[in-house]
C-alpha cells in the first residue's frame, strides 16, 4: 500500500469519536444558529419566515439586545480591571519567602474551588436583605443593604453581581499570576538593584513587563467570562430587578427562564451568533493591541 | 541594629496585610459555613451567627433531606466520572492519530479542530437543546453526558505531550510488530500520565461545576438534576429557611475542596501550563 495512505484506516477509527462529537455538538449548532438567525418569528415563536442577513442588524439594533449588550459591557468594565489588579496585588503580597506563606497562598487560591452556582448562592445568602449577614453588619453605614437589598436595587444590582464574580475569579487569577511571578529570573532583579532601581522601579520596569503575557492571558479569560455570565444572573437576580432589568446580560437574554425572547428561536440564534462575534472581536483587539507592548521572553 | 528593626517592622507589616486580606477573602466562605453549622434561629442571629459556638449538623441534615442532596451528589458524580473517562479516551485516540499517524490533510484537519475551541457553549446551547430534544434526551443522563465526551483542548494537550516522546519509540515498537492500540495503551499513555491526570482533573471539575447546559437539558426532573442546578431548590424555599441553602452549599462544595487540597500541585501545574511561558 502507498506509504502515505497506509495509516488512513487507523486514523479514521481513532479520530472518529472526537470528530463526530465535535461535529454534532459544536460545529453543527454554530452553523445552524447562523442559519436560524435569519428567521423573524411572530410573538408565539411558531410562525417564522426568512428575513435574510438583515435580520442580524435588526436584532443587533433592537432595544432588548442593545440593553443586554450595555449590561454585559458594564459588567466587563466592573470586573476585569478590578479582578486583574486584585490578582496582581495578592500575588505580589504573597510572593515572598516567609514562614507560613503556603497557608496564605492556599487561602488566596481557595475560591478556585467554588463553582458559579456555589459562589452565586454564597453571595445570595450573604446579601439577602432581611436575614443576610451583610444586611445586619453593614446596614448602619449603607441602608441600601437592608432596604431593598443590593440585589434588589436597580443601581446596585449589577455591582453586587460583579462583586460575586470578582471574588469567584480571584483564586484563578491569583494562581496564574503567582506562577508568572515565580518564573521571572531572579538575576534580572539583582541587576536592576545594582543599577540603583528601588522596589517601585523594579516592579514597574522588571516585574510588569516580564509577566505581561500572563496578564494578557488573564485579561482575555476574565473578559470572556464576563461576556458569558449566565449562572450568576440566574441565581442572584433573575435579570432584574424589574422593570429596569439592569442585570440582563446577553447570555441571560438568550437563556433566561423569564426572558422576553425565550420562545423565539430566530432571535435567540441571532443573539447567540452576535455574542460569539463580540467575544472574538474583543479577544482579537486585546491580543492585537497589547501584543506589541508585551514581552514574551526567549 | 537599626536596619534589623526596619526589616522586622516591614515583615510584621506584610504579615498584618496578609492576615487582613486572607480574612476578607475567606469571610464569605466562613460566614456560610458557620451559618450552616447552626440550628435554625441561631443561624439568623447576626453577628452572633459568626461565632463558632453551639455548632450542630442539624441544618446540614435538614438540607440533605429537603434538597434530596444524596441523589443530586450521586448524579453529579456519575455524570462527571463518565465524562472524564470519555474525554481522556477520545483525546488519547485523536491525539495519537494527529501525533503518530500519516494521513492526507492532517495539518488542516488539526487547525480546524483547534478553531472549534473558539466557539463558546453559550453560542451552541440554543441549538444543542433542540438536538437533545429531538433525540429524546431532555431530562436524561445521555443529555448531560454525551455532548461533553470530546474535548478539543484535551486533544491539543495530549498531542503536545505525544510529540515530545522520542520518535524512535514508535519505530522500535513497529519493528517488534506492536500495533497502534497496544503502543498507545502500553507506551504512549503511561508516559503521559501527568498530563492525562491534569486533563482528567480539569474535565472532572468543569463537568462538576457546569451550570448552563445542565440547567437547559434538565427541566425540573429531580431524579436527573446535578448538584449545581439542584441547589437552587433550597433557595426557592421559605425565606426563614434560607439557612438550608448554606447547608446545601457546604455539601456541594466540600467534595471539591477536598479534591483541590489533595490535587493542588496538579491543579496549579495544569492551570499554568497554558498561561505561563518559560
Amino acid at each position: 500500500m502507498n506509504r502515505r495512505l497506509r495509516d488512513v484506516p487507523w486514523a479514521i477509527v481513532m479520530l472518529l469519536p472526537s470528530v463526530a462529537l465535535i461535529a454534532v455538538w459544536t460545529v453543527y449548532p454554530l452553523v445552524k444558529a447562523i442559519q436560524k438567525g435569519h428567521l423573524r418569528c411572530d410573538v408565539t415563536g411558531t410562525k417564522c419566515r426568512d428575513a435574510g442577513w438583515g435580520r442580524y442588524w435588526d436584532v443587533f439594533t433592537s432595544a432588548e439586545f442593545q440593553h443586554a449588550l450595555g449590561v454585559s459591557l458594564k459588567l466587563m468594565v466592573l470586573t476585569v480591571p478590578v479582578g486583574l489588579l486584585l490578582g496582581i496585588g495578592l500575588a505580589v503580597l504573597a510572593d515572598k519567602h516567609l514562614r507560613g506563606i503556603g497557608v496564605f497562598r492556599t487561602i488566596f487560591s481557595s475560591t478556585v474551588a467554588t463553582s458559579v452556582a456555589v459562589a452565586s448562592l454564597v453571595w445570595f445568602t450573604l446579601l439577602q436583605p432581611q436575614i443576610g449577614v451583610f444586611a445586619d453588619i453593614f446596614s448602619g453605614w449603607f441602608p441600601v443593604v437592608k432596604n431593598p437589598g443590593l440585589l434588589n436595587d436597580a443601581n446596585t444590582a449589577l455591582p453586587a453581581v460583579a462583586l460575586s464574580s470578582i471574588w469567584a475569579n480571584l483564586g484563578f487569577t491569583f494562581i496564574i499570576i503567582t506562577a508568572a511571578l515565580q518564573s521571572v529570573p531572579r538575576d534580572l532583579y539583582e541587576s536592576a538593584f545594582v543599577d540603583g532601581a528601588g522596589s517601585v522601579r523594579r516592579f514597574t520596569n522588571v516585574t510588569i513587563p516580564m509577566i505581561a503575557p500572563t496578564l494578557l492571558f488573564v485579561g482575555v479569560v476574565l473578559t470572556t467570562r464576563a461576556l458569558q455570565t449566565y449562572g450568576e444572573i440566574a441565581l442572584l437576580t433573575g435579570g432584574g430587578p424589574n422593570p429596569e432589568k439592569p442585570t440582563t446580560t446577553i447570555p441571560y437574554l438568550i437563556y433566561g427562564r423569564n426572558s422576553l425572547i425565550s420562545n423565539d428561536l430566530g432571535t435567540k440564534s441571532a443573539a447567540a451568533v452576535l455574542l460569539f462575534l463580540l467575544s472574538l472581536v474583543l479577544a482579537l483587539v486585546q491580543f492585537r493591541g497589547l501584543e506589541k507592548r508585551v514581552h514574551y521572553g526567549r | 541594629m537599626a536596619a534589623d528593626t526596619v526589616r522586622g517592622v516591614r515583615k510584621a507589616g506584610r504579615y498584618g496585610l496578609l492576615v487582613v486580606v486572607a480574612v476578607v477573602v475567606l469571610f464569605p466562605i466562613y460566614a456560610v459555613v458557620m451559618q450552616a453549622l447552626k440550628s435554625g434561629p441561631d443561624s439568623l442571629d447576626h453577628p452572633r451567627s459568626l461565632l463558632p459556638v453551639d455548632l450542630t449538623l442539624s441544618t446540614i441534615r435538614a438540607a440533605w433531606d429537603q434538597g434530596d442532596l444524596g441523589r443530586l451528589l450521586l448524579n453529579s458524580v456519575f455524570v462527571s466520572v463518565l465524562v472524564t473517562i470519555g474525554v481522556v479516551v477520545t483525546s488519547l485516540l485523536a491525539a495519537y492519530a494527529f501525533a503518530f499517524l500519516q494521513f492526507p490533510l492532517r495539518g488542516p484537519l488539526f487547525v480546524a479542530f483547534l478553531a472549534t475551541m473558539l466557539v463558546p457553549s453559550e453560542v451552541t446551547v440554543v441549538i444543542n437543546e433542540r438536538t437533545a430534544d429531538s433525540l429524546g434526551w431532555i431530562n436524561s443522563y445521555q443529555g448531560l453526558i454525551v455532548p461533553s465526551l470530546a474535548s478539543t483542548f484535551g486533544v491539543f494537550l495530549v498531542r503536545q505531550v505525544f510529540l515530545q516522546l522520542p520518535g524512535e519509540l514508535r519505530e522500535a515498537a513497529a519493528l517488534d510488530g506492536v500495533g497502534h492500540l497496544r503502543f498507545l495503551w502500553e507506551v504512549a499513555a503511561p508516559l503521559s500520565r501527568p498530563t492525562l491526570g491534569a486533563l482528567g482533573l480539569f474535565t472532572f471539575l468543569g463537568t462538576w461545576n457546569a451550570y448552563l447546559w445542565p440547567s437547559q437539558v434538565i427541566r425540573g426532573d429531580r431524579s436527573h438534576e446535578t448538584i449545581q442546578i439542584g441547589l437552587e431548590r433550597l433557595k426557592n424555599n421559605d425565606i426563614s429557611k434560607i439557612n438550608l441553602v448554606t447547608g446545601g452549599l457546604v455539601v456541594a462544595a466540600l467534595p471539591i475542596f477536598i479534591m483541590l487540597v489533595l490535587f493542588q500541585r496538579q491543579l496549579v501545574r495544569g492551570l499554568t501550563a497554558g498561561a505561563v511561558k518559560g
